[in-house]
């Protein structure tokens, strides 16, 4: 016990030392003056002590968690109490039923505001699937997953300011050019492993914020496209009330078409093949998968999804400029699976929600907020890195057959 | 012609400080097979000290030379700090991991990292303060190369061979060649793999908070989202000249250098990233491997 606090107390120290010179002096060159906010030192040493505590306390629970993995103590029958209550009907059907009552009243009676903070909630939601299929299932890194966003909402922007195509004819246009995207990004990088797939795709990403902001002739450069239509609904005129809560019921459909798509790939052949090409390459591989087709076909059903939902993404905010579309979005997307539990659809939505409305409704928290993301993306893959609600496999059993995880 | 040499010059320049930050992602991937995302945020880091610490000096009325010498050495053990608490919170716990598990890690440290100095001091660019002195006998070229253009190569050139001479001499370097031969192998002969490790972080930080420093006084202004970039553009040039070899990375490093000034002053400044990120597609559909890497092949 006095080891620790001694330890702690050390940690402490050297947090204050490694801080100093950020946390504590600022220097205004302009006036020559330096401010010492020695309040702030306060502030790191306690909260370095405290959180070299907890931090030990966790690193003791997570090694004694391997050790019983280790001498095989099967842990597959403890599931967690989100897969438990998924599993019993007498529990899901009635919580299932609340949802759907409760989502089908929100935009009558939130306001307008509201409604529209709901509708890029549920945008990320789909973002977060769709980024779930190349991540979560295939494996395949993707820091530039904002670009495929981009693709969509620039063909619905240019497409209606150069042609004037309405937005249903741009919505299958805009998931195809992202799928279309997403394979002629993929190509070049089949053979790749994953850690240089990672730093091509955060490339890719920044190129595509970089044409957008320089081709001034098609995309209108910085200044961005204005006055995008928001969606129609067979030539009926609506106001802005009535045109987002459609658009929040549109949404509502897509997350369910999403859900329902992604749900059913994950156990068909081309789902278990993406696994089995995430848990071993070169096994599957040999197993006689066919390598390209699959990654592409990972790739492009990811990008297919962003690039649906760039559409609607464009037609909510009726103005879209690159500067929606920088890695802080990628990050944000990455850091829903991350926390959600890769391949788990369950947990990326409650994670979607939850990242995306927290920095809405608390505003004090906004400003920390990506620097909770990245704390989050480290703590998580130590400490929990199956995420939030864990992604439960299908098992074949000897008698019947378990759909454990499967009804989301 | 002149035009032609100025580019080079200046491109001569941006290698070397590719090349500074490259070394930290090469030998960091050449001995636990991880990019370290925020390795770009550790350079942004030895700006910001160095930027500080000049910052405090000139206040309290230091003079030139020494205000650059104290402000790159603060800025050297902070970024050695950093480097070496990032190895052992973020990445010893998950070194057992399946692969992309350190990588997410890195990608939200490397986050963390950045908001943490935006949160701490300013999202503004911040004037840097010129350390490098103009030299007198710099003066006849001094509309090709600067004096701090000269200071940039010369302290680059110094720093690697420096590095050069540690790996391939000293205890420590060749206990980092064994580890990145074999790391089982090492532990078994007796090297301590995660002080090893360790040092790896160290080094390659020190080097990272140099090109830092340089970067900040050559440019003249920072903020906090300096390192990204320079992160990206750095792996690419470890990438381009074989990842995990150090004589690539300073290869590599001087070629995008190079083929990025060029391309920024006879096509268009406003596609240089583009051009960056051209080169190292390219480069990985064609040689994978890199310039002056050896392919390996996969066993199972």
């Amino acid at each position: 016990m006095v080891d620790n606090i001694k330890r702690s107390v050390l940690v402490s120290l050297w947090f204050v030392f490694l801080t100093f010179p950020l946390m504590v002096v600022k220097v205004n060159t302009l006036k020559s003056i330096v401010e010492w906010r020695w309040l702030n030192m306060l502030w790191v040493a306690i909260g370095a002590f405290v959180l070299s505590v907890l931090w030990r306390w966790a690193m003791a629970r997570r090694q004694l968690k391997n050790k019983e993995a280790e001498q095989g103590e099967d842990d597959s029958d403890k599931t967690g109490l989100a897969t438990r209550l998924m599993e019993d009907p007498k529990l899901y059907k009635p919580a299932l039923i609340v949802i759907a009552l409760a989502t089908i009243v929100f935009p009558l009676v939130v306001d307008i505001y509201q409604a529209n903070i709901m509708v890029l909630a549920l945008i990320f939601v789909v973002l977060g699937l769709g980024l779930n299929v190349t991540v979560g299932l295939a494996g395949l890194l993707d820091l530039g997953y904002v670009a495929f966003f981009a693709v969509g909402a620039y063909t619905y922007g240019v497409l209606n300011s150069f042609y004037d195509l309405g937005f249903w004819t741009c919505l299958p246009i805009g998931g195809l050019m992202g799928a279309l995207f997403g394979i002629a990004l993929g190509f070049p990088i089949l053979r790749l492993r994953g850690d240089y797939l990672a730093i091509v795709t955060l490339g890719f990403g920044s190129i595509a914020k970089i044409v957008i902001e320089n081709w001034e002739e098609v995309f209108n450069g910085a200044k961005g496209i204005a006055g995008i239509p928001r969606p129609g609904f067979f030539g009926a005129d609506m106001n802005i009330t009535t045109a987002t809560i459609y658009t929040y019921y549109l949404m509502i459909l897509m997350v369910i078409f999403a859900i329902f798509i992604t749900n059913r790939l994950k156990d068909s052949r081309i789902g278990r093949a993406w696994m089995a090409l995430r848990e071993d390459e070169i096994a599957c591989v040999a197993m006689g998968v066919d390598m390209a087709r699959t990654k592409l076909g990972a790739y492009a059903f990811g990008a297919f999804w962003a690039g649906l939902v760039g559409v609607i993404f464009a037609a909510r905010n009726t103005y879209i400029n690159p500067n929606s579309f920088t890695f802080m979005e990628s990050a944000l997307v990455l850091s829903i699976v991350v926390m959600g539990g890769m391949g788990s659809i369950l947990g990326v939505i409650i994670a979607a929600l939850v990242l995306v409305l927290m920095p809405e409704y608390l505003r004090a928290f906004s400003e920390y907020r990506m620097l909770m993301f990245g704390a989050v993306m480290v703590l998580m893959m130590i400490f929990r890195p199956e995420g939030l609600i864990a992604n439960v496999r299908r098992k074949y059993t000897g008698r019947k057959v378990t759909t454990e995880g499967a009804n989301v | 012609m002149e035009y032609f040499l100025e580019l080079a010059c200046s491109g001569l320049v941006r290698g070397s400080i590719y090349a500074l930050i490259a070394l930290g992602y090469t030998m960091v991937y050449g001995i636990i097979q991880l990019i370290n995302f925020a390795h770009g945020e550790i350079y942004m880091i030895g700006a910001f000290v160095a930027l500080i610490v000049s910052g405090v000096l000139t206040i309290y009325g230091f003079s030139g030379v020494s205000i650059l010498i104290l402000a790159a050495l603060i800025a050297a053990i902070y970024a050695a700090a950093y480097g070496y608490t990032l190895e052992k919170i973020a990445y010893r716990p998950l070194r057992n991991a399946p692969r992309l598990s350190p990588l997410i890690s890195a990608i939200g440290m490397s986050l963390f990292l950045q908001n943490y100095v935006l949160l701490a001091q300013t999202p503004d660019f911040l004037r840097f303060p010129s350390l490098i002195p103009d030299f007198a006998f710099m003066e006849p070229i001094a509309h090709v190369m600067g004096s701090a253009e000269l200071v940039i190569l010369v302290t680059s050139a110094v720093s690697m061979v420096g590095l050069t001479v540690l790996i391939k001499y000293t205890r420590i370097g060749k206990a980092m060649r064994a580890t990145q031969q074999d790391m089982t192998m090492a532990r078994l002969v007796g090297v301590n793999v995660d002080n090893v490790i360790s040092m790896t972080f160290v080094i390659g930080s020190v080097l990272a908070a140099i090109g830092g420093v340089l970067v900040g006084s050559y440019i003249g202004q920072i903020n906090f989202y300096i390192g990204f970039m320079a992160g990206v553009k750095a792996f690419t040039a470890a990438v381009l000249g074989g990842i995990g070899n150090i004589p690539g990375a300073v290869l590599g490093a001087l070629v995008l250098g190079l083929a990025e000034s060029f391309a920024a002053g006879y096509v268009s400044s406003a596609y240089e990233d583009v051009f960056a990120f051209g080169v190292l597609v390219l480069i990985l559909i064609l040689r994978p491997a890199g310039l002056l890497g050896k392919a390996v092949k996969q066993k199972v």
